[in-house]
Protein backbone atom coordinates (compact mmCIF):
# COMPACT_ATOMS: atom_id res chain seq x y z
CA UNK A 1 0.00 0.00 0.00
CA UNK A 2 3.21 2.45 0.78
CA UNK A 3 4.48 1.82 -2.69
CA UNK A 4 1.19 2.40 -4.56
CA UNK A 5 1.05 5.91 -2.64
CA UNK A 6 4.08 6.71 -3.24
CA UNK A 7 3.57 6.18 -7.28
CA UNK A 8 0.21 8.14 -6.34
CA UNK A 9 1.73 11.59 -5.42
CA UNK A 10 5.07 10.92 -7.76
CA UNK A 11 5.25 13.67 -10.70
CA UNK A 12 6.58 10.71 -12.52
CA UNK A 13 3.08 9.18 -12.71
CA UNK A 14 2.38 10.17 -16.74
CA UNK A 15 -1.18 11.98 -15.44
CA UNK A 16 -0.47 15.48 -17.32
CA UNK A 17 0.63 17.38 -14.26
CA UNK A 18 4.03 18.69 -15.81
CA UNK A 19 2.15 21.13 -18.63
CA UNK A 20 0.29 22.77 -15.54
CA UNK A 21 1.91 25.33 -13.31
CA UNK A 22 -0.93 25.81 -10.89
CA UNK A 23 -1.27 29.93 -11.77
CA UNK A 24 2.23 30.07 -11.61
CA UNK A 25 3.37 31.46 -14.92
CA UNK A 26 0.56 33.96 -14.40
CA UNK A 27 2.26 35.13 -11.55
CA UNK A 28 5.06 35.26 -13.27
CA UNK A 29 3.83 36.95 -16.01
CA UNK A 30 2.52 39.66 -13.80
CA UNK A 31 5.55 40.41 -12.00
CA UNK A 32 4.70 38.86 -8.03
CA UNK A 33 6.84 35.54 -8.44
CA UNK A 34 10.60 36.39 -9.31
CA UNK A 35 12.54 34.92 -6.35
CA UNK A 36 12.53 31.83 -4.00
CA UNK A 37 11.33 33.96 -1.43
CA UNK A 38 8.43 35.11 -3.73
CA UNK A 39 7.56 31.38 -4.48
CA UNK A 40 7.44 30.63 -0.96
CA UNK A 41 5.20 33.30 -0.29
CA UNK A 42 2.69 31.98 -3.68
CA UNK A 43 3.30 28.60 -2.41
CA UNK A 44 2.69 29.13 1.09
CA UNK A 45 -1.06 31.30 -0.42
CA UNK A 46 -1.94 28.17 -2.12
CA UNK A 47 -1.53 25.55 0.17
CA UNK A 48 -3.87 27.47 1.97
CA UNK A 49 -6.26 27.81 -0.66
CA UNK A 50 -6.09 25.47 -3.61
CA UNK A 51 -4.19 23.32 -1.54
CA UNK A 52 -6.89 22.72 1.42
CA UNK A 53 -10.21 22.55 -0.97
CA UNK A 54 -8.50 19.97 -3.16
CA UNK A 55 -7.23 18.19 0.06
CA UNK A 56 -10.62 17.68 1.67
CA UNK A 57 -12.76 17.43 -1.76
CA UNK A 58 -9.76 14.28 -2.49
CA UNK A 59 -10.44 13.52 1.48
CA UNK A 60 -13.77 12.77 1.01
CA UNK A 61 -14.18 11.35 -2.82
CA UNK A 62 -11.70 8.49 -0.69
CA UNK A 63 -14.54 8.06 2.03
CA UNK A 64 -17.40 7.87 -0.77
CA UNK A 65 -15.62 6.09 -3.59
CA UNK A 66 -16.82 2.21 -3.50
CA UNK A 67 -20.31 3.09 -2.45
CA UNK A 68 -23.41 3.61 -4.57
CA UNK A 69 -22.47 7.84 -5.25
CA UNK A 70 -23.33 10.05 -7.21
CA UNK A 71 -20.46 11.79 -8.71
CA UNK A 72 -22.22 14.54 -10.31
CA UNK A 73 -22.94 16.42 -6.57
CA UNK A 74 -19.13 16.29 -5.63
CA UNK A 75 -18.61 17.63 -9.29
CA UNK A 76 -20.73 20.37 -8.53
CA UNK A 77 -19.02 21.44 -5.19
CA UNK A 78 -16.02 21.58 -6.82
CA UNK A 79 -17.05 23.47 -9.39
CA UNK A 80 -18.72 25.91 -6.99
CA UNK A 81 -14.96 26.33 -5.00
CA UNK A 82 -13.78 27.16 -8.48
CA UNK A 83 -14.91 30.42 -9.15
CA UNK A 84 -12.57 30.71 -12.63
CA UNK A 85 -13.83 28.76 -15.63
CA UNK A 86 -10.02 28.13 -16.61
CA UNK A 87 -9.31 26.74 -13.29
CA UNK A 88 -12.27 24.88 -13.79
CA UNK A 89 -10.92 23.38 -16.89
CA UNK A 90 -7.50 22.35 -15.84
CA UNK A 91 -8.85 20.41 -12.79
CA UNK A 92 -11.05 18.57 -15.21
CA UNK A 93 -7.99 18.45 -17.67
CA UNK A 94 -6.19 16.73 -15.26
CA UNK A 95 -8.87 14.65 -13.88
CA UNK A 96 -9.57 13.35 -16.91
CA UNK A 97 -5.96 12.80 -17.47
CA UNK A 98 -5.26 11.13 -14.25
CA UNK A 99 -8.61 8.83 -14.68
CA UNK A 100 -6.70 7.10 -17.70
CA UNK A 101 -3.68 6.68 -15.47
CA UNK A 102 -5.22 5.53 -12.69
CA UNK A 103 -7.29 3.03 -14.03
CA UNK A 104 -4.44 2.13 -16.29
CA UNK A 105 -2.52 1.22 -13.22
CA UNK A 106 -4.69 -0.04 -10.80
CA UNK A 107 -7.94 -1.61 -12.82
CA UNK A 108 -10.80 -1.10 -10.60
CA UNK A 109 -14.77 -0.74 -11.24
CA UNK A 110 -14.65 2.25 -8.90
CA UNK A 111 -13.01 4.32 -11.68
CA UNK A 112 -16.24 3.24 -14.45
CA UNK A 113 -18.17 4.71 -12.28
CA UNK A 114 -16.51 8.15 -11.61
CA UNK A 115 -18.50 9.29 -15.01
CA UNK A 116 -19.89 13.13 -14.95
CA UNK A 117 -21.70 14.98 -17.49
CA UNK A 118 -19.71 18.22 -18.02
CA UNK A 119 -20.72 21.68 -19.02
CA UNK A 120 -20.35 22.30 -22.88
CA UNK A 121 -16.82 22.79 -23.50
CA UNK A 122 -15.38 21.95 -20.60
CA UNK A 123 -12.69 18.72 -20.82
CA UNK A 124 -14.90 15.35 -20.64
CA UNK A 125 -13.27 14.57 -16.89
CA UNK A 126 -14.13 14.81 -13.33
CA UNK A 127 -12.07 16.74 -11.16
CA UNK A 128 -8.79 16.14 -10.33
CA UNK A 129 -9.37 15.90 -6.62
CA UNK A 130 -12.24 13.99 -7.19
CA UNK A 131 -10.47 11.15 -8.76
CA UNK A 132 -7.45 11.34 -6.64
CA UNK A 133 -9.49 10.72 -3.91
CA UNK A 134 -11.17 7.50 -5.47
CA UNK A 135 -7.71 6.36 -6.65
CA UNK A 136 -6.37 6.70 -2.71
CA UNK A 137 -9.55 4.33 -1.93
CA UNK A 138 -8.85 1.62 -4.61
CA UNK A 139 -5.14 1.40 -3.16
CA UNK A 140 -6.30 1.14 0.20
CA UNK A 141 -5.04 4.55 1.42
CA UNK A 142 -7.09 6.42 3.87
CA UNK A 143 -8.52 9.93 3.75
CA UNK A 144 -5.91 11.51 5.06
CA UNK A 145 -3.10 10.03 2.56
CA UNK A 146 -5.44 11.29 0.05
CA UNK A 147 -6.04 15.06 1.07
CA UNK A 148 -1.50 14.60 1.65
CA UNK A 149 -1.11 13.80 -1.76
CA UNK A 150 -3.46 16.24 -3.08
CA UNK A 151 -1.97 19.24 -0.63
CA UNK A 152 1.44 18.06 -1.80
CA UNK A 153 1.16 18.51 -5.22
CA UNK A 154 -0.61 21.91 -4.69
CA UNK A 155 2.65 23.37 -3.98
CA UNK A 156 5.00 20.94 -5.99
CA UNK A 157 3.67 21.33 -9.12
CA UNK A 158 4.04 25.02 -9.06
CA UNK A 159 7.14 24.43 -7.41
CA UNK A 160 8.30 22.68 -10.35
CA UNK A 161 6.96 25.01 -12.90
CA UNK A 162 9.02 27.99 -11.34
CA UNK A 163 12.17 26.10 -11.86
CA UNK A 164 11.54 25.43 -15.75
CA UNK A 165 10.34 29.25 -15.71
CA UNK A 166 12.45 31.16 -13.70
CA UNK A 167 15.45 29.13 -13.86
CA UNK A 168 15.55 29.24 -9.82
CA UNK A 169 18.19 26.85 -8.40
CA UNK A 170 16.45 23.75 -8.05
CA UNK A 171 17.66 22.95 -4.53
CA UNK A 172 17.20 26.02 -3.33
CA UNK A 173 12.98 25.18 -3.93
CA UNK A 174 13.31 21.89 -2.70
CA UNK A 175 14.64 23.83 0.75
CA UNK A 176 11.80 26.44 0.10
CA UNK A 177 9.49 23.04 -0.08
CA UNK A 178 10.95 21.20 2.74
CA UNK A 179 10.31 24.30 5.02
CA UNK A 180 6.52 24.27 3.72
CA UNK A 181 6.40 20.77 4.44
CA UNK A 182 4.83 20.84 8.26
CA UNK A 183 2.43 23.78 6.53
CA UNK A 184 1.93 20.57 4.20
CA UNK A 185 0.80 18.14 7.04
CA UNK A 186 -1.15 20.23 9.15
CA UNK A 187 -3.37 21.75 5.83
CA UNK A 188 -3.83 17.61 4.49
CA UNK A 189 -5.02 16.87 8.37
CA UNK A 190 -7.09 19.96 8.47
CA UNK A 191 -8.72 18.54 5.29
CA UNK A 192 -8.88 15.14 6.18
CA UNK A 193 -11.04 16.16 9.42
CA UNK A 194 -13.74 17.07 6.76
CA UNK A 195 -13.65 14.30 4.98
CA UNK A 196 -17.03 12.80 6.68
CA UNK A 197 -19.26 15.79 6.45
CA UNK A 198 -21.79 16.61 3.17
CA UNK A 199 -20.09 17.52 0.29
CA UNK A 200 -21.63 21.57 0.77
CA UNK A 201 -19.72 21.93 4.05
CA UNK A 202 -16.15 21.47 3.01
CA UNK A 203 -13.91 24.32 3.07
CA UNK A 204 -14.07 27.29 0.13
CA UNK A 205 -10.96 28.96 0.60
CA UNK A 206 -10.17 30.72 -2.43
CA UNK A 207 -7.64 33.30 -4.31
CA UNK A 208 -9.54 36.07 -6.16
CA UNK A 209 -6.42 37.47 -8.05
CA UNK A 210 -5.18 34.13 -8.79
CA UNK A 211 -8.66 33.40 -10.26
CA UNK A 212 -7.85 36.50 -12.34
CA UNK A 213 -4.31 35.59 -13.57
CA UNK A 214 -5.54 32.06 -14.36
CA UNK A 215 -8.64 34.17 -16.78
CA UNK A 216 -5.95 36.42 -18.21
CA UNK A 217 -3.46 33.56 -18.75
CA UNK A 218 -5.70 32.08 -21.36
CA UNK A 219 -5.60 35.11 -23.45
CA UNK A 220 -1.32 35.68 -23.09
CA UNK A 221 0.30 35.73 -26.42
CA UNK A 222 2.70 33.78 -25.25
CA UNK A 223 2.04 30.41 -22.36
CA UNK A 224 4.47 27.64 -21.92
CA UNK A 225 2.22 26.04 -19.53
CA UNK A 226 -1.93 25.11 -20.40
CA UNK A 227 -2.67 26.75 -16.50
CA UNK B 1 4.13 2.62 -53.56
CA UNK B 2 2.94 -0.36 -55.22
CA UNK B 3 0.26 -1.34 -52.07
CA UNK B 4 -1.52 2.15 -52.61
CA UNK B 5 -5.08 1.55 -55.37
CA UNK B 6 -6.41 5.52 -55.09
CA UNK B 7 -9.35 6.74 -53.16
CA UNK B 8 -11.37 3.96 -53.17
CA UNK B 9 -9.35 2.78 -49.78
CA UNK B 10 -11.69 5.54 -48.31
CA UNK B 11 -14.37 3.66 -47.92
CA UNK B 12 -12.66 0.00 -46.85
CA UNK B 13 -13.45 -1.05 -43.29
CA UNK B 14 -10.39 0.11 -41.50
CA UNK B 15 -8.34 -2.32 -39.93
CA UNK B 16 -7.58 -0.41 -36.39
CA UNK B 17 -10.86 1.38 -35.90
CA UNK B 18 -9.40 4.73 -35.64
CA UNK B 19 -6.81 6.64 -37.57
CA UNK B 20 -3.58 6.72 -37.92
CA UNK B 21 -1.08 8.54 -35.61
CA UNK B 22 1.55 9.73 -37.34
CA UNK B 23 4.11 12.35 -35.46
CA UNK B 24 6.79 15.12 -36.11
CA UNK B 25 9.51 15.37 -34.36
CA UNK B 26 12.85 17.02 -34.65
CA UNK B 27 15.06 20.36 -33.49
CA UNK B 28 13.53 23.28 -33.57
CA UNK B 29 13.78 25.24 -36.53
CA UNK B 30 14.62 22.20 -39.12
CA UNK B 31 11.48 22.55 -40.72
CA UNK B 32 8.48 20.45 -38.74
CA UNK B 33 5.80 22.98 -38.85
CA UNK B 34 6.57 23.79 -42.39
CA UNK B 35 6.31 19.83 -43.68
CA UNK B 36 3.03 19.62 -40.96
CA UNK B 37 1.42 22.38 -43.12
CA UNK B 38 2.81 20.78 -46.43
CA UNK B 39 1.25 17.44 -45.64
CA UNK B 40 -2.02 19.07 -44.92
CA UNK B 41 -1.69 21.00 -48.00
CA UNK B 42 -0.95 18.38 -50.05
CA UNK B 43 -3.10 15.35 -48.72
CA UNK B 44 -6.49 17.08 -47.27
CA UNK B 45 -8.43 16.41 -50.21
CA UNK B 46 -7.87 12.68 -50.60
CA UNK B 47 -7.10 11.91 -47.07
CA UNK B 48 -9.23 13.06 -43.72
CA UNK B 49 -7.08 14.38 -42.10
CA UNK B 50 -6.44 16.43 -38.41
CA UNK B 51 -3.66 18.00 -36.24
CA UNK B 52 -2.22 18.46 -32.77
CA UNK B 53 0.44 21.12 -32.39
CA UNK B 54 2.48 21.00 -29.59
CA UNK B 55 4.00 24.41 -28.02
CA UNK B 56 3.13 26.39 -31.08
CA UNK B 57 3.66 29.20 -28.67
CA UNK B 58 2.36 32.55 -30.07
CA UNK B 59 -1.07 33.11 -32.37
CA UNK B 60 1.25 33.98 -35.36
CA UNK B 61 2.57 30.62 -35.21
CA UNK B 62 -0.88 28.80 -35.22
CA UNK B 63 -1.72 31.69 -37.98
CA UNK B 64 0.71 30.25 -40.11
CA UNK B 65 -0.21 26.66 -39.51
CA UNK B 66 -4.20 27.84 -40.59
CA UNK B 67 -3.16 29.69 -43.45
CA UNK B 68 -0.73 27.45 -44.85
CA UNK B 69 -2.23 23.66 -43.81
CA UNK B 70 -5.59 25.18 -45.16
CA UNK B 71 -7.36 22.97 -42.61
CA UNK B 72 -10.57 24.18 -40.36
CA UNK B 73 -10.16 25.30 -37.22
CA UNK B 74 -11.47 22.42 -35.47
CA UNK B 75 -9.47 20.28 -37.56
CA UNK B 76 -6.25 21.18 -35.09
CA UNK B 77 -6.07 21.08 -30.80
CA UNK B 78 -3.20 22.91 -29.12
CA UNK B 79 -1.21 21.59 -26.91
CA UNK B 80 1.18 22.87 -24.18
CA UNK B 81 3.63 21.06 -22.78
CA UNK B 82 5.30 23.58 -19.90
CA UNK B 83 8.31 24.09 -21.35
CA UNK B 84 9.07 20.08 -21.69
CA UNK B 85 8.35 19.09 -25.34
CA UNK B 86 10.08 15.66 -25.04
CA UNK B 87 7.88 14.83 -21.95
CA UNK B 88 4.38 15.49 -23.97
CA UNK B 89 5.30 13.15 -26.58
CA UNK B 90 7.26 10.48 -24.69
CA UNK B 91 7.01 10.27 -20.90
CA UNK B 92 3.61 11.56 -19.89
CA UNK B 93 1.65 11.50 -23.26
CA UNK B 94 -1.91 12.13 -21.56
CA UNK B 95 -2.38 15.45 -23.19
CA UNK B 96 -1.36 14.83 -26.67
CA UNK B 97 -4.04 11.56 -26.42
CA UNK B 98 -6.43 13.65 -24.86
CA UNK B 99 -6.46 15.59 -28.24
CA UNK B 100 -5.96 13.10 -30.22
CA UNK B 101 -9.20 11.28 -28.90
CA UNK B 102 -10.73 14.42 -29.17
CA UNK B 103 -10.16 14.96 -32.39
CA UNK B 104 -10.88 11.54 -33.31
CA UNK B 105 -15.01 11.77 -31.42
CA UNK B 106 -15.44 15.18 -33.48
CA UNK B 107 -14.54 13.68 -36.53
CA UNK B 108 -15.53 9.87 -37.12
CA UNK B 109 -14.19 9.88 -40.63
CA UNK B 110 -10.48 10.63 -40.08
CA UNK B 111 -7.48 8.21 -41.54
CA UNK B 112 -4.62 10.19 -40.38
CA UNK B 113 -4.01 12.21 -37.21
CA UNK B 114 -0.47 14.27 -36.98
CA UNK B 115 1.17 15.08 -33.87
CA UNK B 116 3.70 17.46 -34.48
CA UNK B 117 6.45 18.08 -31.33
CA UNK B 118 7.51 20.72 -29.96
CA UNK B 119 11.40 21.18 -31.12
CA UNK B 120 13.25 19.24 -28.64
CA UNK B 121 16.73 18.10 -28.92
CA UNK B 122 18.38 14.95 -31.12
CA UNK B 123 16.98 12.51 -27.66
CA UNK B 124 13.46 13.52 -28.13
CA UNK B 125 11.02 10.70 -29.15
CA UNK B 126 7.13 9.52 -29.71
CA UNK B 127 6.44 6.82 -27.44
CA UNK B 128 4.94 3.89 -28.82
CA UNK B 129 1.42 4.21 -26.97
CA UNK B 130 1.04 7.78 -29.07
CA UNK B 131 2.14 7.38 -32.18
CA UNK B 132 2.11 4.49 -34.56
CA UNK B 133 5.02 6.13 -36.88
CA UNK B 134 7.26 8.89 -36.93
CA UNK B 135 9.18 11.55 -38.81
CA UNK B 136 11.95 13.27 -37.96
CA UNK B 137 13.17 16.27 -39.14
CA UNK B 138 16.65 17.76 -39.42
CA UNK B 139 17.85 20.52 -41.61
CA UNK B 140 21.15 20.59 -43.00
CA UNK B 141 22.20 24.12 -41.62
CA UNK B 142 22.97 22.25 -38.02
CA UNK B 143 26.01 21.03 -40.10
CA UNK B 144 26.35 17.52 -41.52
CA UNK B 145 27.83 15.93 -38.45
CA UNK B 146 24.32 15.91 -37.10
CA UNK B 147 23.14 12.62 -38.33
CA UNK B 148 26.57 10.75 -36.86
CA UNK B 149 25.77 12.37 -33.85
CA UNK B 150 22.61 9.66 -34.33
CA UNK B 151 20.13 9.77 -30.97
CA UNK B 152 16.90 7.55 -31.24
CA UNK B 153 15.48 10.13 -33.66
CA UNK B 154 17.78 9.90 -36.20
CA UNK B 155 18.17 5.80 -36.04
CA UNK B 156 14.97 4.47 -35.69
CA UNK B 157 12.79 7.34 -36.87
CA UNK B 158 10.47 5.42 -39.82
CA UNK B 159 11.28 8.01 -42.13
CA UNK B 160 14.24 10.64 -41.56
CA UNK B 161 13.53 13.68 -43.93
CA UNK B 162 16.64 16.37 -43.76
CA UNK B 163 15.59 19.59 -44.92
CA UNK B 164 16.55 22.85 -46.41
CA UNK B 165 19.20 21.51 -49.43
CA UNK B 166 18.96 24.67 -50.62
CA UNK B 167 21.12 26.22 -47.56
CA UNK B 168 23.92 23.11 -47.59
CA UNK B 169 26.20 25.28 -50.13
CA UNK B 170 25.83 28.15 -48.03
CA UNK B 171 26.73 26.27 -44.85
CA UNK B 172 29.68 23.90 -46.04
CA UNK B 173 27.35 21.09 -45.67
CA UNK B 174 28.07 17.76 -47.29
CA UNK B 175 24.93 16.15 -48.08
CA UNK B 176 26.73 12.64 -49.74
CA UNK B 177 28.35 12.87 -45.85
CA UNK B 178 24.75 13.29 -44.14
CA UNK B 179 22.85 10.33 -46.34
CA UNK B 180 26.55 7.85 -46.03
CA UNK B 181 26.01 8.55 -42.05
CA UNK B 182 22.47 8.51 -41.51
CA UNK B 183 22.79 5.06 -43.21
CA UNK B 184 24.57 3.36 -41.46
CA UNK B 185 22.84 3.92 -38.58
CA UNK B 186 19.25 3.33 -39.59
CA UNK B 187 19.30 -0.37 -41.42
CA UNK B 188 17.79 0.48 -44.25
CA UNK B 189 15.06 2.73 -42.79
CA UNK B 190 14.50 5.54 -45.34
CA UNK B 191 15.93 9.07 -45.88
CA UNK B 192 14.75 11.69 -48.00
CA UNK B 193 16.09 15.24 -48.22
CA UNK B 194 13.97 17.73 -49.22
CA UNK B 195 14.19 21.83 -49.16
CA UNK B 196 10.59 22.48 -48.56
CA UNK B 197 10.62 26.63 -49.23
CA UNK B 198 11.84 25.02 -53.00
CA UNK B 199 9.27 22.07 -53.54
CA UNK B 200 6.45 22.86 -51.22
CA UNK B 201 4.56 19.69 -52.72
CA UNK B 202 7.06 17.22 -50.84
CA UNK B 203 6.22 14.21 -53.14
CA UNK B 204 8.62 12.01 -52.06
CA UNK B 205 7.72 12.81 -48.35
CA UNK B 206 3.62 12.67 -49.14
CA UNK B 207 4.33 9.28 -51.20
CA UNK B 208 5.71 8.00 -48.07
CA UNK B 209 2.82 9.32 -45.62
CA UNK B 210 -0.20 7.35 -48.48
CA UNK B 211 1.71 4.16 -48.54
CA UNK B 212 2.12 4.36 -44.61
CA UNK B 213 -1.38 5.25 -44.23
CA UNK B 214 -2.63 3.02 -46.59
CA UNK B 215 -0.87 0.19 -44.88
CA UNK B 216 -1.86 0.81 -41.65
CA UNK B 217 -5.58 0.54 -42.86
CA UNK B 218 -5.24 -2.35 -45.03
CA UNK B 219 -2.40 -4.57 -43.82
Amino acid sequence: MRAHLLMLADSRLPAGGHAHSGGLEPAVTAGAVATIADLADFLHGRLHTAGLVAGALAAAACVHAGTSIDWALPDAEADARTPSPAQRAASRAQGKSLLRAARATWPSAVFDGLRVQVPAGAPRGPHHPLVLGAAAHVIGCTALDAAAVAAYGAVTGPASAAVRLLGLDPLGVQRALAELAPDVDSVAEEAAAHAEKDWAELPAASAPLLDQWAEEHLRADLRLFES
Amino acid sequence: MGGYHGPDQHHAAPKHGRPMRLGIGGPVGSGKTALTAALCRVLKDELNLAVVTNDIYTTEDADFLRRNAVLDDERIMAVRTGCCPHTAIRDDISANLDAVEELEERHAELELVIVESGGDNLTATFSQGLVDAQIFVLDVSGGDKVPRKGGPGVTTSDLLVINKTDLAPLVGADLDVMDRDSAAVREGRPVIFSSIREDPAVPKITDWVRTSVHNFHHH
